[in-house]
C-alpha cells in the first residue's frame, strides 16, 4: 500500500445557525496516497469544495481531523495554516483566480515570492513551470489575452510552483471544451503525478473519469461509495 | 524592493484607471492645501516687511498698532524718555505715512513714505546705485526696487516727479529683502522733510527704535516703556503681533483654515472612496493570496504599501503643481504674495498621511475579514 498523504476523519462542516442551517459536510472520512489521482465525484451543492477546503487548510471545520503527512492541520497556529497552503498543497480554484494586472509569469511566480525568494529568480522558476505546462511563449501577456485552456494551464504552473505534496484540482474541466480538459488532466496525470504527490480533483465530467484511480462518489455531504476509476477499473 | 512590495506595487500602478482617480484626489488636496498655507504664509511675510526692512532690534509703538502701516504717532516726549532708561544704547524715532506722487507722465500713485532720522539715518536701506549722504540733498528721495518699482515708472537717478505738490528728485535705488503686502512703491527721506512735505497730526513720530546696550537689557527696557504706557517689541515680537492681527483679528486667517479643511475633507473623500473601490474591487485577489498562503500581516504590509506610494506620489505632484502655479503668477504678478515655508510642506505631508491613514485603516479591516473560502465558491 502507497504511502498515506490525507487522512480525513469524520469531517464536519454546517454554515448558518438555528433555522437557517445548512449541513455541508456530514461526517466524512477518507484516506488519500501519494501517487494516485483521486477524483471526488458527486452533484452540484453536494459539498465537494467544502471539503477540499476543509482539507486544503482554507476552512475550519466544525468537527473532525485533517491529517496531512502526519499532521493534524487544524491544530496548528494561523500563520503555521499560512505556511501549510504555501508549501503543501497547491490548490488550483474552479475560476482560476488569476490576477489581470499580472503578467503569466508573475502569476506563476506568487507563490514562490511568499515563500520569500528573490524577485527574479521567482520569475526565472515561473517561467520554467510555464514551460513545464507548454506555454512559455505566453509568458508576458496577461490572462485575459489567453484562452480557457491557456489559463488553466497557467493556474496548474502556479499551483505547482511552489512543488506541493499534494495538488486540488476544484472542477477544472468545468469552463473548457471537451477535447482541451481531456487534454490537460492527461497532461497532468503524466507529467504532475508522481509517486511523491497526489491529486485531489473534484468533477462531474465523465470524459475524465478514465484518468482517475479511485473515484470517491458524493451526496449531500457524504460519501456514498469508493470505485476503482476508469484505465483501471475492473 | 519586497517581492510582495512589488506585487503590491503592480497591482496599483497596473490598474491605470483606479491609480489615476487616486492621485487626482491627493493631488488636487496636497495642491489645495498647500496653495491655501502659501498664500496665508506669503501674505503674513509681505504684511511685515517694514520690519524687516529696516531691521532695529526693538521697537517702541502705541499699544493699539496692529499692522506696520497703521502707525499711531507719538508724543515727542517719549522720545526723550526712552533714552534716558538705562540698558538703552540710542534711540531713534521712525516716519511711516503715505503720500501721493505725481509722476512726470501725469500719473498719479500713491507711495509709502518712510523718514529716517536726520542725525544717524537709523534703518537705512542698502543701495543699488546713488550715495546714501545724497538723502540730505535738496528734495532727495531714494526710491525701493521692489515688485512695486515699475508703477513709479521704473525711474532712475535724478527721476524727478511731485509729491504732494513738492517737487522730488531721485537720488538713491535700494534693494529690499521683502516687497510690502499693499501693493505701493516705497520712498526713503530724511524724517525732517517727510514732515515737511506730509501732512501730519500734532504728533510725528510713528515708531522708534531702540538699540538695547545688549540682549539682557530688553525685559527691563519693555518694563520701563510699557510704564509710560507705550509697548516696546522685539523685531520677532513685532512681527508675531502684525501676523497674530492678521490670523485672528481679520478674515484672512478664517478663511484659509476653512478652505484648508474643506480641502483636507475632498481630498480625504475623493482619495478614500476610490481605494475603498479599490481594495474591494481586489478582495478577491487578496482572498487568493490569503488562500495560496500570504499571512495577514503580509497583505496588510501590500494595502500600507499602496496607500504610502499613492500618497506620497500624489504628495510630490500636489507640492510640484503648487510650486509652478506660485512661480508662473509671480512671472506676471511680481507682488503675488504666496510662499511655499517648510511648515506648509510639513502641514501638507502631516494631512497626506492621515487621508493614506484613514484610507488603509478602511481596506486592511476589510482584507484582515475576508475568508478565501467565501471566494472561491464561485
Ligand atoms: N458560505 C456558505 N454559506 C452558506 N451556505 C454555504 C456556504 N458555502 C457552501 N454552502 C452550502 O453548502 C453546500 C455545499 O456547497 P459546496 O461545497 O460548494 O458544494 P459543491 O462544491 O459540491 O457544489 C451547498 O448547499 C451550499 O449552498
Ligand atoms: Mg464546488
Amino acid at each position: 500500500m502507497a504511502r498515506l498523504a490525507v487522512s480525513a476523519k469524520e469531517l464536519v462542516k454546517w454554515f448558518g445557525e438555528g433555522e437557517a442551517r445548512t449541513m455541508a459536510v456530514r461526517g466524512v472520512s477518507f484516506d488519500a496516497h501519494f501517487g494516485e489521482m483521486l477524483y471526488i465525484e458527486g452533484p452540484s451543492g453536494s459539498g465537494k469544495t467544502t471539503l477540499l477546503s476543509m482539507i486544503s487548510g482554507i476552512l475550519r471545520p466544525n468537527s473532525g481531523t485533517v491529517i496531512v503527512e502526519d499532521k493534524e492541520i487544524w491544530k496548528l497556529s494561523t500563520d503555521q495554516i499560512a505556511d501549510f497552503r504555501l508549501n503543501t498543497v497547491g490548490f488550483v480554484f474552479q475560476d482560476y483566480h488569476l490576477f489581470p494586472k499580472l503578467t503569466t509569469v508573475e502569476n506563476v511566480a506568487i507563490p514562490l515570492i511568499l515563500k520569500k525568494l528573490d524577485w527574479n529568480e521567482s520569475l526565472a522558476t515561473a517561467l520554467q513551470d510555464l514551460e513545464i505546462v507548454g506555454i512559455r511563449d505566453r509568458a508576458y501577456l496577461t490572462p485575459v489575452k489567453l484562452s480557457g485552456g491557456e489559463q488553466q494551464r497557467v493556474a496548474i504552473a502556479r499551483a505547482l510552483a511552489s512543488r506541493p505534496d499534494i495538488m486540488i484540482f476544484d472542477e477544472p474541466t468545468a469552463s473548457l471544451d471537451g477535447d482541451t480538459g481531456r487534454r490537460i488532466v492527461d497532461f497532468v496525470k503524466k507529467n504532475v503525478l508522481n509517486e511523491n504527490r497526489c491529486i485531489i480533483i473534484v468533477t462531474h465530467d465523465s470524459r475524465i473519469f478514465e484518468y482517475a484511480d479511485r473515484i470517491m462518489r458524493m451526496e449531500d455531504g457524504k460519501i456514498m461509495g469508493v470505485e476503482k476509476g476508469g484505465l483501471y477499473a475492473e | 524592493m519586497k517581492g510582495i512590495l512589488k506585487i503590491a506595487y503592480k497591482l496599483l500602478v497596473n490598474d491605470k484607471g483606479k491609480f489615476a482617480a487616486l492621485l487626482v484626489g491627493i493631488t488636487f488636496a496636497v495642491f489645495l492645501i498647500v496653495m491655501m498655507t502659501s498664500m496665508f504664509a506669503g501674505i503674513l511675510h509681505k504684511s511685515s516687511s517694514t520690519v524687516t526692512n529696516i531691521g532695529a532690534k526693538v521697537w517702541v509703538m502705541d499699544p493699539a498698532v496692529n499692522t506696520v502701516a497703521s502707525s499711531i504717532p507719538m508724543p515727542d516726549y517719549v522720545i526723550d524718555a526712552v533714552r534716558s532708561i538705562n540698558g538703552v544704547k540710542y534711540a531713534v524715532g521712525l516716519y511711516s505715512g503715505g503720500a501721493l506722487v505725481k509722476l512726470r507722465s501725469g500719473v498719479y500713485q500713491s507711495v509709502t513714505v518712510i523718514g529716517l532720522d536726520d542725525a544717524s539715518l537709523y534703518g537705512r536701506p542698502e543701495l543699488i546705485e546713488g550715495q546714501i549722504e545724497d538723502i540730505f540733498a535738496e528734495n532727495a528721495f531714494i526710491v525701493v526696487k521692489d515688485a512695486e518699482f515699475p508703477k513709479l515708472g521704473n525711474p532712475g537717478l535724478g527721476t524727478e516727479f511731485e509729491l504732494n505738490d513738492h517737487r522730488g528728485i531721485i537720488v538713491g535705488i535700494a534693494k529690499v529683502t521683502t516687497s510690502g503686502l499693499f501693493g505701493v512703491p516705497t520712498l526713503y527721506t530724511t524724517y525732517k522733510r517727510a514732515i515737511q512735505y506730509i501732512p501730519s497730526t500734532r504728533y510725528t513720530t510713528s515708531y522708534i527704535m531702540v538699540e538695547p546696550k545688549s540682549s539682557d537689557t530688553v525685559p527691563y527696557i519693555k518694563q520701563q516703556v510699557a510704564a509710560l504706557g507705550y509697548e516696546a517689541l522685539t523685531k520677532d515680537e513685532f512681527n508675531r503681533k502684525v501676523a497674530n492681527f492678521y490670523k485672528y483679528q481679520t478674515g484672512v486667517g478664517t478663511n484659509v483654515l476653512l478652505m484648508t479643511v474643506i480641502s483636507f475633507i475632498v481630498g480625504l473623500s475623493i482619495s478614500g472612496q476610490t481605494f475603498y473601490t479599490f481594495i474591494l474591487e481586489n478582495l478577491d485577489k487578496f482572498g487568493a493570496l490569503k488562500a495560496i498562503g500570504a499571512k495577514g500581516k503580509e497583505l496588510v504590509s501590500m494595502i500600507l504599501f499602496q496607500a504610502a506610494f499613492t500618497a506620497l506620489t500624489g504628495y510630490g505632484l500636489g507640492v510640484g503643481l503648487a510650486s509652478l502655479l506660485i512661480a508662473v503668477a509671480k512671472l506676471r504678478l511680481p507682488s503675488y504674495a504666496a510662499e511655499i515655508t517648510y511648515t506648509n510642506l510639513g502641514f501638507a505631508f502631516v494631512m497626506v498621511l492621515i487621508i493614506a491613514g484613514i484610507s488603509s485603516y478602511v481596506g486592511v479591516r476589510k482584507v484582515i475579514k475576508i475568508e478565501p473560502f467565501d471566494i472561491f465558491r464561485g
